[in-house]
């Protein structure tokens, strides 16, 4: 009964936060791929054709800046015991440790020469860039802060540069600049902090403007990344965050349904103590008193 | 010293007719024996022999550990990877080396070790102890013969065979001797057998004639001699031996030979040559080898992990087949792991291969299925419960100042369990004291005191009747107060006495004390009793200097019972000399003390065959007569027919005693003519001195024909003080349901009368006693022993009345046949009906045979209870060598529950995870998970829960009988925890994903990482099990708030810290909590709702229970919850009485059948008013 007392205002206070967030979310793996080339899309993405591709987004309520623009994957196992393990946590963060890449295998040199950062996450970095136009101007992606700080100060070292990256007979996903450090290469933290389940969004960059409702964006993507080769789709969020965080019923339904099981058991064992009522301490419940076939 | 001038007098031996039959001291009495069997040659007074082959024999050093110092390592280690889960986890450290491995080897290998280790050093700590004991008896000093008649003392280590040793009063003997002579002239001395065979009574043991001279140190100066005899073997009553002395070779036997660990009692010292040293000697060959002691609950638990490892492979097989199969067909697509550039464990072209080489990785992932940690916190529980047990202050014996000793840790939960106890009789059960309580004179009974048997009857009677007063007539009433105040009399009686306690002597009638009895009307009578009492033994007076007064030196308690008595009642027993017995009369018709000589002519001494004790004396008058003692049976059948005229009294009196619970004998004398004891004293000397096998049966023929025709005079009412609290303990174990056997080395009458003064025995109940004939043929014995068990079999089948109870009687005789493989199914059968169990004159070896058959034979966990070294081998046998309660199984099942609950979250994640092996924990949390986080608060549900407290324990004895019925710890119950693993996993994961799945879950608009998810998916283990042991809990300490709360705190500390380390240890968990985790809201919600979703079946189960069908247990906390006890006096005590199982035995047992009796008088008393005269009520 307590916890349902606790439980069903929690619910009803985390869903109703969960209702203020709005959430726009846009799916453009196929759309994005000329019509000529739906049929092998896998060929398309290794060509060298042009990839940009333009989509409208229509806001439906008021988003309050800042609004998060996400990526989000499907059937990317970036939790497969391969891929988590090919990294290396020293080389990331001095740059005394930039040849050691024994854990990064197989995507640990090139030319014979150490990878930096190496392994296959940072090999794979997802390489869609996204540009946001509202009524002709520029959106500002903000690109700063979408990582934890602690990363950013601590584990991508300010001294470590890339080196030798994107440079073998493979290439996997983007590229990084060299002359900038691991720690202001955020797009690298956040990927590199490996998703725990195949489908996963990761934070793109923050645009600092409140969007008013019926507002159409224009977006200029450059669609880059192979996702087809495994099927996977691709969408772009845009979404506000409450205090609860993103756009999640689920917890609050939870609660509720949690704190509705409670007071259910709760109001089944009053009803049952008053229509059938055993008196506590009522001693002719003791085995001995019970017959012998009963325990 | 004093024993020296005795010595010049006393021939002990001459009062002995039929115990100590010296050999003839001849060659043709040697045995001839030679082959193998009887190689054993001992060269005495020459130790320095036996330092070199062929006759260097094992020294007298003795070790009773497990281990030594080179064998610790391998057979403790053999010891632990005995176990399947260490074997299991051993294989998965060593593979964790491997790249195969999905954790770091540390994380493997850590906790191993410390588990591992944590065993060895506790069994390495136990062990120690009996090596510190085994120390103290090696050192042990004794007076050895250093030579030139020098003694010396040595410890007992360094003694050799062949040594002369001394052996002082008390002392044990240290190794098996051959005895030389000793204080007294013909070389007798007493000898304690308890440790050996749980005989109390002494034993008499006596030296050949030969080296009777040898009795001054300076004796053994060029003393030599060689004795040839068998080898080392564990026969306690055997010996078969040569001794070779002065040219010429006599025959030893077993009444030469002193045995170790048995002690000398009432012989100033004796000599003694070693035999048989240390381990050769028969009482350590008689030790049974230790088995390794498991209990019930072990060996359930590896049937439980068994199906824990077959899940195990289950979900291995799933998970790697799910591997192959992704390999195969999805891997070559997901071009971000470079399926092209991979080695054999992921190639997608080999998916069998890296299905198998995944397996290994699996078994070892999934391998916190098995609850590595679940054997050392069993072991850390019982460890703590051993400690309890030790430091008890209700277990603390005053008189030694001793705590309760736990040898062994390892067996602490089955006590819980046990079903049966087969307890030992003597100074467990009783403090074989004897009490003179009452006696029957010619037909008149005196001594008023109560026994205790009969003060717990008029007890009960008393408040039962208040009880009833309720509810009967004010006429009844009246009646029932009338015998209520004559109850209380007989109470109040005895707490009036206070006079200074007399040991060995209860007796209180003002009749007979203080020469009172001269003024009753058979005053002969009565002073021919006290006579008889002090003059037919054959005890020893020893003056103690400090009071004046006469000690007794007797064999059998019974005998010093008897002196004491017949000293308070004026007939001081005060010398013994090798023809007379002197006792000073206080009191006699003249009123003068005077000092009396009775010429003791002929000893014909108690045996248990004969059942009786007859001397021969002629007083100072000049009148012989006959004076004997024996069981009222036995003395009935030899009356003569103007003897019998107090006979009916006697016999009534006799029977209210045995009721009583007194061990009786009956007194009666006869006078002879000089002719006719003439007469039967030449067939007398002629039987005695005859030689050959028949001389013991002409010599009972003898005997037989002077004791009869006897004259009854009366009989004596004997309390065997038990032990403080036994007749209650048996009691409350008997109402909870537990069977009791004794087995004890004592003859049967005695057992018999033991089992009647413990409440084992009553009158009413059927006895069943089953004997060996006396035959040959061995065939014949057992086919008799086997008619006897069916019939006794079928004939409690057949019987129709459901209160009768049987009690079953067999001697060790029978049970040599009983326990034959062929027999002892029926014996057990026989045995299970009965409510009690006796066992009368067994030896160790079959009191463990005769556990191995309880345990064996029904598959109950038996208790063995005993003192003496003679009870070790039914100690080790029974499961549990000694009683508390509890809720072990709970712990247990809890194992179960948690690693369940945890393991399967990694499976699930698994599958989410393309079966890769990646786990969503860091190793560290997983290393920690374990031993750290969840170990301690089952650690303090084992060692400190209790459901109910001790006193309502003690209150309600039936509580006990959930134990041994298991209900703590059945397959039901441990798959109900199974199935709340799987729930609690499920909640766990699922809950988790949902809330954590693509959004993002705090204000920053950050999503979930595996790390994150990972952290909070074991914060919600961690709560969840936590608050599941909580509830599991009914009492509370500040240790177990300490434990649980400590555990929490503990995951977030070691959270913080982790995350502080720098990132190349801690990879993704930096700074996890305190930047991640701790701001986002939705990790406390997540955990709030995880650890109240897991624990809401569990909650709805208990109030359920609770609410339908609750335990004797629940009950009982609720009505001391809601203080109804006391309130409810009545309640209480009518459920307490209620709760009482219907006991065929016991104390109660028997106040009831007295209060039957009882009521039964009492109705007919009003029954009777009501006819004669008009009822005033009605």
């Amino acid at each position: 009964m307590l916890v349902s007392i606790v439980f069903i205002p929690i619910g009803v206070v985390s869903l109703f936060a969960s209702r203020d967030v709005v959430e726009i979310i846009d799916q453009y793996e196929t759309e994005c791929v000329p019509q000529n080339f739906r049929n092998d899309k896998v060929s398309f993405i290794q060509s060298n054709a042009n990839k940009t591709c333009t989509r409208r987004l229509t806001v439906t309520k008021l988003m309050k800046k800042p609004i998060y623009v996400y990526y989000q994957l499907d059937n990317f196992y970036q939790n497969h015991r391969r891929y988590v393990k090919s990294r290396s946590d020293s080389q990331l963060k001095d740059n005394s440790g930039w040849d050691e890449v024994s854990s990064c295998k197989p995507e640990d040199m090139s030319n014979g020469q150490p990878i930096v950062p190496c392994g296959l996450i940072a090999w794979s970095l997802f390489n869609d860039t996204y540009n946001f136009s509202l009524n002709n101007q520029q959106l500002a992606v903000n690109k700063k802060g979408i990582s934890w700080k602690s990363d950013r100060d601590r584990k991508f070292g300010r001294n470590v540069f890339p080196r030798n990256f994107q440079n073998g007979t493979l290439i996997g996903g983007k590229s990084l600049d060299p002359t900038v450090p691991l720690s202001k290469q955020e797009d690298l933290i956040v990927w590199m902090r490996t998703a725990a389940l195949p489908t996963f969004r990761k934070l793109y960059g923050k645009i600092e403007w409140d969007l008013q409702p019926n507002e159409v964006i224009h977006v200029t993507l450059e669609n880059n990344y192979n996702t087809y080769s495994f099927s996977g789709k691709k969408k772009l969020v845009l979404s506000t965050t409450s205090w609860l965080g993103g756009k999640n019923d689920f917890l609050g339904i939870a609660y509720l349904t949690v704190g509705g099981l409670c007071f259910f058991l709760a109001l089944s064992f009053t009803v049952v103590y008053l229509v059938k009522p055993r008196r506590l301490g009522d001693p002719s419940y003791l085995s001995w008193n019970r017959n012998p076939g009963g325990h | 010293m004093t024993r020296v001038g005795i010595r010049a007098k006393l021939r002990l031996s001459n009062l002995y007719t039929f115990t100590c039959l010296r050999p003839r001291a001849t060659e043709e009495g040697a045995h001839s024996f030679d082959g193998p069997g009887y190689s054993r040659i001992v060269l005495c007074n020459q130790p320095l022999m036996h330092n070199k082959k062929p006759f260097k024999y094992r020294s007298n050093h003795v070790s009773t550990t497990k281990y030594n110092v080179f064998t610790f390592l391998p057979k403790a280690l053999y010891e632990q990877f005995h176990r399947v889960a260490n074997l299991y986890f051993l294989g998965a450290a060593i593979v964790s080396f491997s790249p195969l491995s999905p954790f770091t080897a540390e994380s493997m290998v850590a906790p191993l070790v410390f588990v591992v280790g944590l065993s060895m050093a506790k069994e390495a700590l136990e062990d120690w102890q009996r090596f510190m004991q085994d120390i103290k008896v090696n050192n042990r000093k004794v007076k050895f013969h250093k030579g030139e008649g020098v003694f010396g003392n040595r410890s007992w280590k360094k003694l050799r065979v062949g040594d002369v040793v001394k052996v002082e009063k008390d002392q044990f003997f240290p190794a098996d001797l051959l005895l030389l002579s000793s204080s007294y002239e013909d070389g007798i001395c007493y000898v304690e057998t308890m440790n050996l065979d749980g005989e109390t009574n002494l034993k008499v043991k006596r030296a050949l004639e030969v080296t009777l001279p040898l009795n001054e140190d300076e004796a053994f100066k060029n003393f030599t001699g060689t004795i040839k005899c068998e080898d080392p073997n564990p026969s306690l009553y055997t010996f078969i031996g040569n001794f070779e002395y002065s040219d010429e070779v006599y025959a030893l036997d077993p009444s030469q030979i002193l045995l170790r660990d048995s002690k000398l009692r009432n012989t100033a010292f004796v000599y003694g040559i070693v035999i048989f040293t240390g381990h050769d000697s028969k009482v350590m060959k008689n030790a049974t080898k230790t088995p390794s002691k498991r209990s019930k609950i072990e060996r359930k638990m590896d049937y439980i992990i068994y199906v824990l490892f077959s899940i195990l492979l289950m979900i291995s097989f799933i998970s790697s087949i799910g591997f192959a199969v992704k390999t195969k067909f999805e891997m070559p697509h997901w071009w971000y792991l470079q399926p092209k550039n991979t080695d054999d464990y992921y190639n997608p072209k080999r998916p069998v291969l890296s299905g198998i080489g995944h397996l290994i990785t699996a078994l070892i992932l999934y391998g916190y299925l098995i609850p590595i940690s679940l054997y050392v916190s069993i072991e850390v529980v019982k460890v703590l419960q051993a400690t309890f047990i030790n430091k008890d202050i209700h277990m603390y014996d005053e008189e030694t100042g001793n705590p309760a000793q736990a040898r062994t840790s390892n067996l602490n939960e089955e006590l819980g369990q046990v079903d049966t106890i087969l307890s030992d009789k003597t100074g467990t059960l009783t403090c074989n004291q004897m009490d003179f309580l009452k006696c029957s004179i010619a037909g008149t009974a005196y001594g008023v005191r109560s026994s205790e048997v009969e003060i717990a009857a008029a007890q009960q009677m008393a408040t039962d009747l208040e009880d009833q007063d309720v509810e009967r007539s004010t006429d009844f009433r009246q009646k029932g107060k009338q015998l209520e105040i004559e109850l209380e009399s007989v109470i109040s009686k005895d707490e009036m006495v206070l006079k200074p306690p007399i040991k060995g002597f209860s007796f209180q009638d003002s009749c007979l004390m203080e020469g009172n009895w001269l003024n009753e009307p058979n005053a002969d009578a009565i002073m021919l009793f006290f006579r008889i009492l002090a003059i037919c033994h054959t005890a020893v007076p020893e003056l103690n200097e400090e009071t004046g007064s006469y000690t007794y030196e007797s064999e059998s308690p019974d005998e010093g019972a008897f002196l004491v008595a017949a000293r308070e009642f004026g007939f001081e027993f005060f010398k013994r000399t090798q023809s007379s017995v002197f006792v000073h009369e206080r009191y006699s018709a003249s009123g003068q003390a005077t000092d009396r000589e009775f010429k003791i002519l002929n000893m014909l001494e108690f045996t248990s065959k004969r059942k009786r004790m007859t001397v021969i004396v002629r007083n100072e008058e000049g009148q012989i007569l006959l004076l004997c003692k024996g069981a009222d049976s036995v003395i009935f059948d030899r009356l003569s027919k103007n003897g019998r005229l107090y006979e009916e009294d006697t016999t009534r009196h006799l029977n209210e005693y045995a009721e009583a619970g007194l061990r009786t004998l009956a007194l009666a004398y006869k006078k002879l003519g000089e002719s006719e004891y003439s007469a039967w004293n030449d067939d007398f000397q002629k039987a005695k001195t005859s030689v050959g096998a028949d001389r013991e049966r002409m010599l009972e023929n003898v005997a037989e024909m002077m004791e009869r025709d006897l004259i009854l005079i009366g009989a004596t009412a004997v309390e065997d003080k038990l032990q403080k609290g036994v007749p209650q303990c048996i009691d409350k174990l008997a109402q909870a349901g537990l069977k009791i056997w004794v087995l004890t080395g004592d003859k049967t009458e005695t057992a018999v009368n033991i089992g009647y003064a413990c409440s084992l025995l009553r009158q009413g109940m059927k006895q069943v006693c089953i004997t060996a004939i006396n035959s040959d043929a061995r065939e014949v014995v057992k086919e008799d022993i086997l008619s006897q068990i069916t019939k006794a079999s079928q004939m409690i089948k057949l019987e129709k009345d459901s209160h009768a109870a049987f009690a079953l009687i067999v001697d060790g005789k029978t049970l040599a046949f009983a326990l034959d493989d062929d027999m002892k199914r029926h014996f057990l059968f026989l045995a299970v009906q009965c409510a009690s169990v006796i066992c009368c004159r067994v030896s160790p070896k079959q009191k463990a045979l005769v556990t191995r058959l309880v345990k064996e034979g029904t598959g109950k966990t038996t208790l063995a209870i005993g003192d003496g070294a003679n009870d070790v081998g039914m100690i080790k046998e029974a499961d549990i060598g000694v009683g508390i309660s509890g809720v072990e199984g709970m712990q247990v099942c809890y194992f179960f529950y948690k690693n369940i609950a945890f393991g399967l979250t990694l499976f699930y994640f698994e599958a989410f995870a393309g079966f890769s092996g990646q786990s969503v924990y860091v190793d560290w949390y997983m290393l920690l998970f374990n031993v750290v986080l969840t170990s301690l608060p089952v650690i303090s549900l084992g060692a400190f829960e209790q459901d109910v407290s001790s006193e309502i324990c003690l209150q309600f004895p039936a509580l006990y009988k959930q134990g041994p019925k298991n209900l703590f710890f059945d397959w039901y119950k441990i798959l109900g925890w199974i199935g709340n693993g799987l729930y609690s996993s499920l909640i766990v994961f699922f809950l988790n994903i949902f809330i954590f799945y693509d959004q993002a879950f705090c204000a920053g608009g950050q999503t979930a990482d595996m790390d994150a998810l990972g952290t909070t998916m074991f914060t919600c283990i961690i709560w969840a099990l936590n608050c599941q042991i909580a509830f599991t809990m009914s009492h509370f300490t500040w240790i177990q708030y300490l434990f649980i709360w400590g555990s929490i705190i503990m995951w977030y500390l070691f959270l913080f810290v982790y995350g502080m380390l720098s990132p190349t240890t801690s990879g993704n968990v930096y700074q996890l909590l305190v930047e991640v985790l701790a701001p986002a809201p939705s990790y406390w919600m997540a955990t709030l709702l995880v650890t109240i979703t897991c624990n809401l079946p569990y909650l709805a189960h208990i109030s359920y229970q609770r609410c339908f069908h609750p335990l004797d247990h629940h009950i009982i906390q609720e009505i001391k919850y809601y203080k109804k006890d006391v309130e409810d006096q009545r309640m209480w005590s009518r459920e307490r009485s209620k709760a009482r199982e219907k006991t065929m035995i016991g104390f109660t047992a028997r106040v009831d059948a007295k209060i039957r009796q009882l009521k039964v008088k009492l109705q007919r008393k009003h029954l009777s008013s009501e006819i004669h005269g008009p009822a005033p009520s009605s």
